[in-house]
């Protein structure tokens, strides 16, 4: 990891391809073999969760189960009753977020959600379904909302070109706060794992001090954990916020 | 409710009935404000909050005008126009974030 007095906290980012030649040959990149991982992980959660089928449920199916209503609830609590549509696509738009940050976790392995072309393509993929979400309900009465009813006419000039920008940067905000969280937490490992190391190096006395950023990277470990949950909960919140906008329109 | 006064073990009828219809989406429930503590209220996940939404405006405002200005050769007025009036939509962003909450519907 950590070279001689260095540290290459951006490393662990770049990209190379997996799965040998035949992946290097079609650019087939270890963020996309865990993309293809945490995507097997979620269907096999699901599969192997329900598969029982019991009225009481085990673990594994009360964890499916849970996953289920937990955002079956959101999409009603957020869009209401119409948001059961949409459920599908918040369900696996939530975990391929929370997967990806989940595996992302684990040592070897690789946070595809820590590059802002997938988050970006993640909120560009939303951004376009709620605006034909919008289009679709509401037709042109939907361009209304850039303008809000009651402002002066005078001042549509400086109001719709704010809103339209305001609504343009809603995929920009949505992906800048989960790649920045994702990179910010591993940058982070990576800088106090090379102090473990470089301390290490020093002798005795660095080999006890060492013991500080390990507790560092412990404790750092159940916060990302807590990021990772919390990131996908936000990333599918807003997106419910934002169709529930597009639902009700204001 | 009239009805109820003999039943006194079934008061809560109306009430499971009502919940039970919103629930299956027959009545449509007054929408509640959707500003579920995202990102966490600590002052850390709040200024974080701010912080990626004044920036993304400006992003797009800056994006926008650079744009225009390559297809308009009117090199720098869009992209002062622009990044003003991305500053805006930050502010408007936000203020839609911590502002006073009028309620959704």
């Amino acid at each position: 990891m950590a070279a001689e007095h260095t540290i290459d906290a951006l490393g662990q980012f770049r990209l190379s391809p997996a799965l040998g030649p035949l992946g290097a040959s079609v650019n087939f990149s270890q963020s996309n073999l865990m993309m293809l991982i945490s995507g097997a992980a979620i269907l096999w959660l699901l599969w192997a969760g329900m598969r029982p089928r019991a009225i009481v449920p085990g673990r594994l199916q009360a964890l499916a189960e849970i996953a289920y209503t937990g955002i079956h609830s959101m999409c009603t609590d957020q869009i209401g009753h119409e948001g059961k549509r949409f459920f599908p696509f918040i369900f696996t738009l939530f975990f391929f977020v929370l997967f990806g940050n989940l595996f992302g976790l684990l040592p070897f392995s690789f946070t595809y959600t820590s590059h802002i072309a997938v988050t970006f393509g993640l909120a560009l993929m939303v951004i376009v379904l709620v605006t034909v979400v919008a289009l679709r309900i509401h037709g042109l009465h939907f361009f209304s909302y850039f303008f809000p009813a009651g402002a002066p006419k005078l001042l549509a000039p400086l109001i719709i070109p704010v809103e339209i920008i305001s609504y343009l940067s809603r995929p920009v905000s949505l992906s800048i706060r989960l790649f920045a969280n994702m990179v910010a937490g591993h940058v982070m490992f990576e800088v106090f794992a090379s102090f473990i190391v470089m301390l290490a190096g020093i002798g005795t006395i660095g080999v006890i001090a060492a013991i500080g950023p390990l507790a560092l990277n412990v404790a750092l470990m159940g916060f990302e954990l807590l990021v990772a949950f919390l990131q996908a909960y936000v990333f599918a919140i807003l997106t419910c916020i934002y169709l529930h906008d597009a639902v009700h329109l204001h | 409710m009239t009805e109820n006064k003999g039943h006194d073990s079934l008061p809560s009828f109306e009430d499971r009935l009502r919940a039970a219809r919103t629930k299956q989406g027959m009545d449509t429930p007054p929408t509640q404000a959707a500003s579920a503590g995202m990102g966490g209220n600590s002052a850390m996940g709040i200024g974080l909050r701010v912080g990626v939404e004044l920036v993304s405006a400006m992003i797009v405002g800056v994006g926008i005008g650079w744009f225009l200005d390559r297809w308009l050769h009117t090199s720098p007025l869009m992209l002062i126009l622009f990044v003003l009036l991305g500053g805006g939509a930050g502010v408007a962003n936000v203020w839609r974030l911590m502002g006073p909450k009028k309620p959704l519907g």
